[in-house]
């Protein structure tokens, strides 16, 4: 009797019916038990900075929040002219609309911080040296794609907030010679935000980003397999029998769905307490709603262009603001060929201090952006 | 140490149990969760079948006199969200069917011309006096409503 027949039977012909049998029958053609042996063999440090391994996993729960309640807000969302009217219909008219509707802003927020939480962490704990800095490189290009997600998505629902932070998000790129011809032509659609440009955003949002970003995302999660969680250079200098390790599954697993949980109870309580708000329909005639500002996330940028602008006057201003955010880009993505390992001790601590440097500057625009206001 | 001897008997004999409880606990509560997630998205994605649910819901339709077909031709509207049929015929009566074909609901047609209710789909045929099955698949009679006549309209009514 040949092993490949279902249900498997035993020499006489017989069904198999003792236990096992359809998870052997699975297993020979799935090679379950080789993932499982994996996971069993595979081992995470256990040290006082390991809470700072859970924040992958944690901007991974968000992403699949995201995935899960924008497939269910695409059931009733409509793109172009009737955009305002699709989510004024999810908000109020739909039951539960707002939940779900609210669960997908607040994950968004959530996650954008959970990247850089876990971005930080890994400069900080230097995980970008070798053999991982191709984790390191397709985790930039991940966090620029969640940023794009964030800017697209902010656009759909249509009100008078998305439409001026787009109007406005759009014009800064423009500003470069040669790309306003191109911003105009490609992004906007035109040369002011209308149905053409939210019809666009969302292909962008819905359809585009999320085709690049899965198979770069299952990537950077394969070498997170392939490297195992990195040590940091303290832990390292450690002698092998001073340190602590615990096996993947179940003990670290279970950790690891315990901060799912955590998070998932985040997103829900703030969706359910501090439901998103829809402003008036997008109205190009009326002035932009005051106190304008755009989300946190580009509240450093926003603020860094603002500064440099009122210190170097007009179109040179402009362009001295974006360099030092690129050159600030350009940093991070150099880092791992710059401090490339442990036995650079000199530039380890310059990599440290100017990363720092990019965090603070972070955290100090951020809160002028606001306190500005 | 007499009580430390008790201890590990009775975590002998009360670990599994005690194991199994903790368990069912964790699955009643993983149950809960899943229900309390679940829920609102069922809602949220059933909303369209619940409002027209509550829009079938209604008892009678009233059909203005100059909306009326003439005698021996047929008007179609929904009596809530369903397709129904008034039927005027050349000698004078009234008969409304629901529209909906029995056997595997497509809309039926009325031909004066053959003198029938015909469902192209898969030749069901009806009645058109008392909505019966004739010839074809459908399983049983459209359902008949129940038509008063006054001189301003025509109210259809559940029979």
């Amino acid at each position: 009797m040949s092993t490949s027949s279902f249900p498997e039977r035993d020499a006489q012909g017989r069904v198999c019916t003792e236990r096992g049998g359809i998870s052997r029958w699975a297993d020979e053609r799935l090679g379950i038990s080789t993932l499982v042996d994996l996971a069993r063999h595979k081992r995470v440090p256990q040290h006082k900075h390991s809470f700072w391994y859970y924040w992958g996993g944690i901007s991974l729960l968000f992403f699949i929040v995201q995935l899960f309640t924008g497939i269910l807000l695409l059931v009733y969302y409509r793109p172009g002219k009737e955009a305002f009217e699709s989510v004024r219909q999810i908000t109020y008219d739909v039951d539960f609309g707002w939940l779900i509707r609210s669960a997908h802003s607040w994950s968004a927020n959530l996650m954008v911080f959970a990247v850089f939480v876990h971005l930080f962490s890994v400069l900080f704990m230097k995980a970008y040296r070798k053999p991982r800095e191709f984790g390191w490189w397709s985790g930039l290009m991940l966090l620029g794609m969640v940023m794009l997600f964030g800017f697209s998505g902010y656009l759909l629902p249509m009100d008078q907030l998305a439409y001026f932070a787009t109007k406005v998000g759009l014009q800064i790129p423009s500003m470069i010679p040669g790309l306003s011809q191109l911003v105009n032509d490609l992004v906007r659609g035109g040369s002011q935000v209308g149905e053409a440009t939210v019809q666009r955003f969302f292909a962008l949002h819905a359809v585009i980003l999320p085709l690049l970003f899965l198979p770069l995302l299952s990537f950077h999660l394969y070498l997170v397999q392939r490297h195992g969680n990195a040590l940091p250079p303290g832990e390292a200098a450690r002698p092998e029998s001073d340190r602590r390790i615990i096996p993947f599954f179940p003990n670290f697993l279970a950790q690891d769905l315990a901060m799912w949980l955590i998070a998932l109870n985040v997103v829900t309580i703030l969706a359910t307490l501090y439901p998103w708000d829809l402003g008036k329909p997008a109205d190009p005639l009326s002035p932009a709603p005051v106190g304008i500002h755009p989300e946190w996330y580009f509240m450093s940028q926003f603020q860094l262009l603002k500064v440099v602008g009122a210190l170097i006057p007009g179109f040179a201003g402009e362009i001295a603001g974006m360099t030092l955010f690129g050159a600030a880009t350009v940093f991070l993505a150099i880092i791992p060929l710059f401090d490339p390992d442990s036995s650079f001790g000199q530039r380890a601590r310059l990599t440290s201090w100017l990363g720092a440097a990019i965090l603070g500057g972070m955290i100090v625009l951020t809160i002028w952006g606001y306190a500005a206001l | 140490m007499p009580d430390s001897v008790a201890l590990n008997d009775s975590s002998g004999a009360g670990e599994p149990r005690r194991r199994d409880l903790l368990q069912i606990g964790m699955g009643a509560v993983a149950a809960c969760y899943a229900g309390a997630l679940g829920f609102p998205v069922y809602r949220y994605l059933a909303t369209p079948a619940i409002r027209s649910r509550l829009e079938g819901e209604i008892s009678s339709v009233a059909i203005p006199q100059k909306s009326l077909p003439e005698a021996g031709a047929a008007t179609m509207f929904l009596f809530g969200t369903r397709p129904t049929m008034l039927i005027h015929h050349q000698d004078g009566a009234w008969v409304a069917f629901d529209a909906v074909c029995t056997h595997l609901g497509c809309t039926v047609g009325f031909e004066p011309q053959n003198q029938r209710i015909f469902c192209p789909c898969h030749g069901g045929t009806y009645d058109m006096k008392t909505g019966e099955v004739v010839a074809g698949p459908p399983p049983k009679g459209l359902n008949v409503y129940r038509v008063e006549v006054s001189d301003e309209h025509v109210i259809v009514s559940r029979a």
